[in-house]
């Protein structure tokens, strides 16, 4: 039992001999690497945001743009679909009933919409105060950054729906299996990303 | 099968313990700053330090990398990672504010 001690939920694919295990590490890892490079093109824009950030141009103002009530709503919605998808790959290493995995996973996409359309409700706020990329250096930045982050949150619902899909057709087998870690790789990933979103961009933006 | 169900109920708390400590963390970063807590810079060192241990916490309590062996490769990735970004931001940070300086 010692073996699984640490492992990722869900590593015990359906013969749990270390070779498979080794085979899913591997893969696992592959899929790191993708995702500590797109953490350097976040990264980048951020520091382009950080020099930008006084290039307001006389236009609109992070305090004046920023609003801390559907940030911080936002925040605790992509939080809880982190959670809720923790169960859905707990769910799966257990061998739970299919209608559970896919209850969690169901949930995790509603969250996940339910994340977009409050970020894209906040854009059309933002372009009727006038606060669209074209004015100032400041908002090309901001609107490189934030929405980059929402494009990736909706490839995830995206791919939350295919691999809903695939477990209903395939059932759980070992591909699937494989994905679906990788799919609960990157969620958490996208909201660690949303983690110096809020902390750079809108809590240092409204701070007085 | 019981062992099992111990190994699912433990996992489930190693989920919500990370998801409270997310929770708490997130809460006190924008209290910090809605309630206005102190100085705008001190605030803002505030909102970073706690941003930082809230992505070390995502990492052990939902990515499961742990200073366990069985991790060991991808803590070493994301640390190169971190090394690798930390350098290019700071840099970029460092070099377009000394020349903005400089062009005042």
């Amino acid at each position: 039992m010692s073996a699984t001690e640490g492992a990722h939920p869900g590593l015990n694919i359906a013969h749990p001999h270390a070779q498979a295990q080794e085979e899913t590490e591997t893969a696992l890892f592959g899929f790191w690497v993708f995702l500590m490079s797109d953490a350097v093109i976040f990264a980048l824009l951020f520091a382009t945001y950080g020099v930008m950030l006084p290039a307001t141009v006389g236009g609109p103002t992070p305090a004046t743009v920023y609003e801390i009530g559907p940030a911080f709503l936002e925040t605790l919605i992509l939080l809880t679909s982190s959670f809720t998808f923790g169960l859905a790959s707990i769910a799966m290493k257990h061998d739970a009933p299919c209608r559970r995995i896919l209850g969690w996973m169901g949930a995790t996409l509603v969250l996940g919409l339910a994340f977009l359309a409050l970020e894209v409700r906040d854009f059309i706020t933002m372009f009727a105060q006038g606060a669209t990329p074209m004015r100032s250096g400041y908002l090309s930045s901001f609107f490189a950054l934030v929405p980059l982050h929402g494009l990736h949150v909706a490839a995830g619902c995206l791919w939350l729906v295919v691999m809903m899909a695939q477990v209903v057709v395939f059932g759980l087998d070992g591909r699937v299996r494989i994905n679906t870690l990788r799919l609960g790789l990157f969620w958490h990933f996208l909201d660690i990303i949303w983690i110096a979103l809020f902390s750079v961009v809108y809590l240092q933006g409204l701070i007085r | 099968m019981t062992s099992s169900k111990a190994d699912a109920a433990r996992e489930v708390r190693s989920y919500a313990i990370g998801y409270l400590l997310a929770l708490l963390l997130t809460g006190f970063a924008f209290g910090a700053v809605y309630w206005r807590v102190a100085s705008a810079t001190t605030t803002f060192g505030i909102v970073l330090g706690l941003g930082l241990v809230q992505m070390v916490v995502h990492f052990r309590f939902f990515l499961h990398i742990t200073l366990g062996k069985s991790s060991r490769a991808d803590l070493q990735l994301i640390l190169f990672s971190t090394l690798i970004i930390a350098l290019m931001v700071s840099g970029t940070l460092v070099i377009l504010f000394n020349l903005h300086h400089r062009m005042m």
